[in-house]
C-alpha cells in the first residue's frame, strides 16, 4: 500500500523513510506469497481491462466460417492451427472472447465496488456518527434490503431500465452492474458502521474535537483512514462475489447482450457441446476459478497485512 | 482580511479565518468573531464559572456530576482541580469546552464566560471557533489521543490550519516550530513520523505542541501525567510551566496528585462529589487548610520523613453516590469531625483568613468547633 501512504500527506521528506503503519502492512503484504501470487494476477486481469482487445488475436465477434466448414461445421478445438483456444460453434475465436470477456468481468469488479462503497459508507458512517434514531432508521432499512431476494431485484431493476440511456450503456451490462451493487452494499454499510461506532469512542476523536474540527473532517479525516484496513479487504473480497453474480446472470441470459461475450456467458453457450467440445465450457470456467481465487488470496493476504493485533508477529 | 509574514512562527498569531467557514447565528457568536478579529481587546476575568452543574441522566437516575460550582481564572494564572477520582474534575473541565457527551450528559445551569464572552449561548459551530483557537486540552492519555493513521506533523498543523487560515506550507512551519519547543529532537525530520514512533513522554509532548499550536488563552490540562513514568512526569509538568509562562497562557490543571499542584498553581480548588469544597492560594490550602477533607488528602501524601515502612494513610469510606445527593454535607459521612448539624444540612462556601480562600465546612467556621 506504499501508494497509500501518500494519501495521507507525508512531507514529502519523510515519504522516504516509509516506516508508516502502512509500510509495515505493504511488507507484511509482499512476504506472503499466495497474496503475491493473487495480486500479480489480478494486475494481469486489471491490465486486461483496458488492453485486452489490443492483445487478442482477433476481433472477438469475427466469424472464421472458412475454417469452421473445413472442420465439418463443428467448433476448432483448441491447441491446433491457428486458434489456441479453439473456436466456438460459431467460428468465433475463444481466446478473443476470453480476452474481450476480462473488460465485463473487471469492470464488474470496479463498478460494483464503486456502487458498493458510494451507497454503504455514507449509510454506515451516518448511522454510527449520529446515533439513536438515525441509526436505527437507517439500519432497518439496511435489513430490509438484506432481506430483499437479491436476484429478483436485479432482474427487475436491468428489466425497469432496459429502454433508458442507462440501461443501454456498455451494451446494457452497466445497469446490470449497479443493480448488483445496489443489492450489495449492505454488508460494507454495516462494517463501516461497526467499525466507525467503536472508533467513534476513541480519545484521540476527542481530542480532534477539542481542537475544533468539525464534524464532517472529524468522519473523513480522522475515522475513515482508521477503518481503511476492514473496507479494503471487504472490497477486494466482494469482487470475486460480483464476478460470480455476473456469470450467474449472464448464464441466466441477462446482461452481455450478444455479439459480446462475458465469461459466464461463454460457460453458458458452451455448455450445450460439452460433451465434444469441452473446452467451449473449461476455458471460460478456468478463467472464472483463476479470477476468483486471485482476488480471494489478494484479500487475505489484505487482512492479514493490514491487522494490527498482528504487527510485528509475521 | 490581511496576511501578516510572522505566520510561520509560533509566536503570537494575529489574523483569523473562520475556519470552514463557520456561520455565526448568535449575538453571543458575533462578540466572539470581534473578538477572534481583534486580539487586543479582552474582558476584565479570562473565565468567569458561575453556578455551574452538569448532569448525567442515566438510566439509574441523574448523577449530579458537577454541582453549582463557581470559580475564577485571570489571565495567565494557574488553577489547580484537585480531588479524588469520580469528583468532577473532568467533567468541569470539558463543560468549559462544551465537549460533555450529549446524551447523556446536558450542562443543565450556569453561565461560562470566557473573555467576556457566555459560551453557552454559542451554536455549537461558533463553539468549534474557540476550542483549539483560544482553549486548547491536553488530555490524560498520550498513547490514545493521538490518531494513529495520520503523521504528528499534520495533527499538529491541523489546528493551524482550521483555525489560523494557514497554508499547508505555513502551517508545517509553525507545527515543527512548536514540536522543536516542546522538546522533540530534530523536530522537522519527525513531523513525518506517525505516533507509534514515539515514547509516552514524547506523545505528551506532541499533545502539548497540538495544544498549542494557535497560542491559546486558556489550556486545560486534565491529568496530563497519570499515563507517565516519574522522571518524564517531571519534565512534561516543567515544559508545560514553561510554555504557559512563555505563551502567558492561563492553565487549569487537573490532578489528584497534591505535590504537582502545588508545584505548578497559584491557586487550588478543591473538589468532592461535584462541588468545590475549598478554594484558595496554593500557600492557604497548604498551611492552613480549612476542610477536613483537604486534611484528609494533604494527610494520604507519602513524606519524605516518615519511618520507613509506615503505612499510607488513607481518607475511610467511598465519595458518596452523586445520584440525588441528600441536604447534608457531603463529606460528613467520612469525616471525623462530624456533628450533627452537617448530617442536615450542607455549608456554604465562607470566607476564611488568607486572600480568596474559602471553605465549605460548619467546624472551621469562626466559632466552629474544630480548632
Amino acid at each position: 500500500m506504499a501508494n497509500r501512504t501518500g494519501a495521507l500527506e507525508q512531507p514529502a521528506a519523510a515519504r522516504a523513510r516509509a516506516a508508516s503503519l502502512w509500510g509495515d502492512a505493504w511488507r507484511r503484504l509482499i512476504r506472503n506469497r499466495l497474496a503475491v501470487v493473487g495480486g500479480v494476477i489480478v494486475v494481469f486481469l486489471f491490465f486486461l481491462l483496458f488492453f485486452g482487445p489490443l492483445v487478442a488475436p482477433y476481433p472477438y465477434q469475427e466469424q472464421h466460417l472458412v475454417e469452421l466448414v473445413e472442420n465439418g461445421n463443428r467448433p476448432i478445438g483448441p491447441f491446433q492451427g491457428q486458434f489456441l483456444f479453439g473456436t466456438d460453434d460459431l467460428g468465433r475465436d475463444v481466446l478473443s472472447r476470453l480476452l474481450d470477456g476480462a473488460q465485463i468481468s473487471m469492470t464488474v469488479a470496479l463498478v460494483v465496488q464503486a456502487v458498493v462503497l458510494l451507497i454503504g459508507l455514507p449509510i454506515g458512517a451516518a448511522a454510527a456518527w449520529y446515533g439513536g434514531r438515525v441509526d436505527s432508521f437507517l439500519m432497518r432499512f439496511t435489513d430490509v434490503m438484506y432481506a430483499f431476494p437479491d436476484l429478483l431485484f436485479i432482474i427487475l431493476l436491468s428489466v425497469t431500465f432496459r429502454d433508458t440511456p442507462i440501461g443501454g450503456a456498455l451494451d446494457g451490462v452497466l445497469m446490470v452492474f449497479i443493480a448488483i451493487g445496489i443489492v450489495s452494499w449492505v454488508g460494507m454499510a454495516r462494517l463501516v458502521r461497526g467499525q466507525l461506532l467503536s472508533l467513534k469512542e476513541t480519545e484521540f476523536v476527542e481530542a480532534a474535537r477539542a481542537i475544533g474540527v468539525s464534524d464532517f473532517r472529524i468522519i473523513t479525516r480522522h475515522l475513515l483512514p482508521n477503518a481503511l484496513g476492514p473496507m479494503i479487504v471487504a472490497v477486494t473480497l466482494g469482487i470475486p462475489g460480483a464476478i460470480l453474480a455476473e456469470a450467474t446472470l449472464a448464464y441466466l441470459g441477462i446482461g452481455a447482450q450478444p455479439p459480446r461475450a462475458s465469461w459466464g456467458k461463454m460457460v453458458a453457450d458452451g455448455q450445450q457441446y460439452l460433451r465434444g467440445d469441452p473446452h467451449l465450457v473449461i476455458f471460460p470456467a478456468i478463467i472464472i476459478a483463476l479470477a476468483l481465487l486471485s482476488f480471494t488470496f489478494l484479500g487475505d493476504g489484505l487482512r492479514d497485512a493490514l491487522d494490527p493485533k498482528l504487527k510485528g508477529k509475521q | 482580511m490581511t496576511v501578516s509574514d510572522d505566520r510561520g512562527q509560533a509566536g503570537s498569531p494575529t489574523v483569523t479565518e473562520l475556519p470552514d467557514a463557520v456561520t455565526i447565528e448568535t449575538e453571543e457568536g458575533r462578540l466572539l468573531a470581534e473578538r477572534l478579529a481583534d486580539d487586543t481587546r479582552h474582558a476584565r476575568r479570562l473565565l468567569e464559572v458561575r453556578n455551574l452543574s452538569t448532569h448525567f441522566f442515566t438510566r439509574d437516575g441523574v448523577v449530579h456530576a458537577v454541582d453549582d460550582v463557581s470559580f475564577d481564572l485571570d489571565y495567565g494564572e494557574t488553577l489547580g482541580l484537585v480531588g479524588e477520582s469520580g469528583c468532577g474534575k473532568t467533567v468541569t473541565a470539558l463543560s468549559i469546552t462544551r465537549l460533555i457527551a450529549s446524551p447523556p450528559g446536558q450542562i443543565v445551569n450556569g453561565e461560562i464566560v470566557f473573555d467576556g464572552i457566555d459560551i453557552l449561548k454559542l451554536s455549537n459551530e461558533e463553539m468549534r471557533l474557540l476550542r483549539g483557537r483560544k482553549i486548547g486540552f491536553i488530555f490524560q492519555d498520550p498513547m490514545t489521543s493521538l490518531n494513529p493513521t495520520l503523521p504528528i506533523g499534520f495533527q499538529i498543523a491541523e489546528s493551524a490550519r482550521l483555525h489560523l487560515g494557514l497554508s499547508r506550507k505555513a502551517s508545517d512551519d509553525r507545527a515543527a516550530d512548536l514540536l522543536g519547543k516542546v522538546g522533540i529532537p530534530r523536530a522537522k525530520e519527525r513531523m513525518g513520523d506517525y505516533p507509534h514512533q514515539f515514547s509516552g513522554g514524547m506523545r505528551q509532548r506532541v499533545m502539548i505542541a497540538i495544544a498549542l499550536a494557535c497560542d491559546p488563552m486558556l489550556l486545560l490540562a486534565d491529568e496530563p501525567t497519570t499515563a507517565l513514568d516519574v522522571t518524564i512526569q517531571a519534565q512534561i509538568l516543567e515544559l508545560i510551566r514553561s510554555l504557559s509562562e512563555e505563551f502567558r497562557t492561563a492553565v487549569i490543571l487537573i490532578t489528584h496528585d497534591l505535590g504537582i499542584a502545588a508545584g505548578m498553581c497559584n491557586r487550588i480548588n478543591v473538589m468532592y462529589a461535584g462541588r468545590i469544597v475549598e478554594t484558595g492560594k496554593v500557600d492557604d490550602i497548604f498551611e492552613q487548610p480549612k476542610m477536613p477533607y483537604a486534611w484528609g488528602l494533604l494527610d494520604s501524601l507519602p513524606r519524605l520523613d516518615e519511618v520507613k515502612g509506615a503505612r499510607l494513610r488513607t481518607i475511610e469510606g467511598l465519595p458518596p453516590d452523586l445520584i440525588n445527593p441528600g441536604a447534608e454535607c457531603r463529606f460528613s459521612p467520612r469525616c471525623k469531625y462530624v456533628h450533627d448539624r452537617c448530617r442536615v444540612e450542607e455549608p456554604d462556601l465562607s470566607p476564611r483568613e488568607g486572600e480568596g480562600h474559602l471553605a465549605r465546612c460548619f467546624g472551621t467556621e469562626p466559632g466552629g468547633w474544630i480548632k
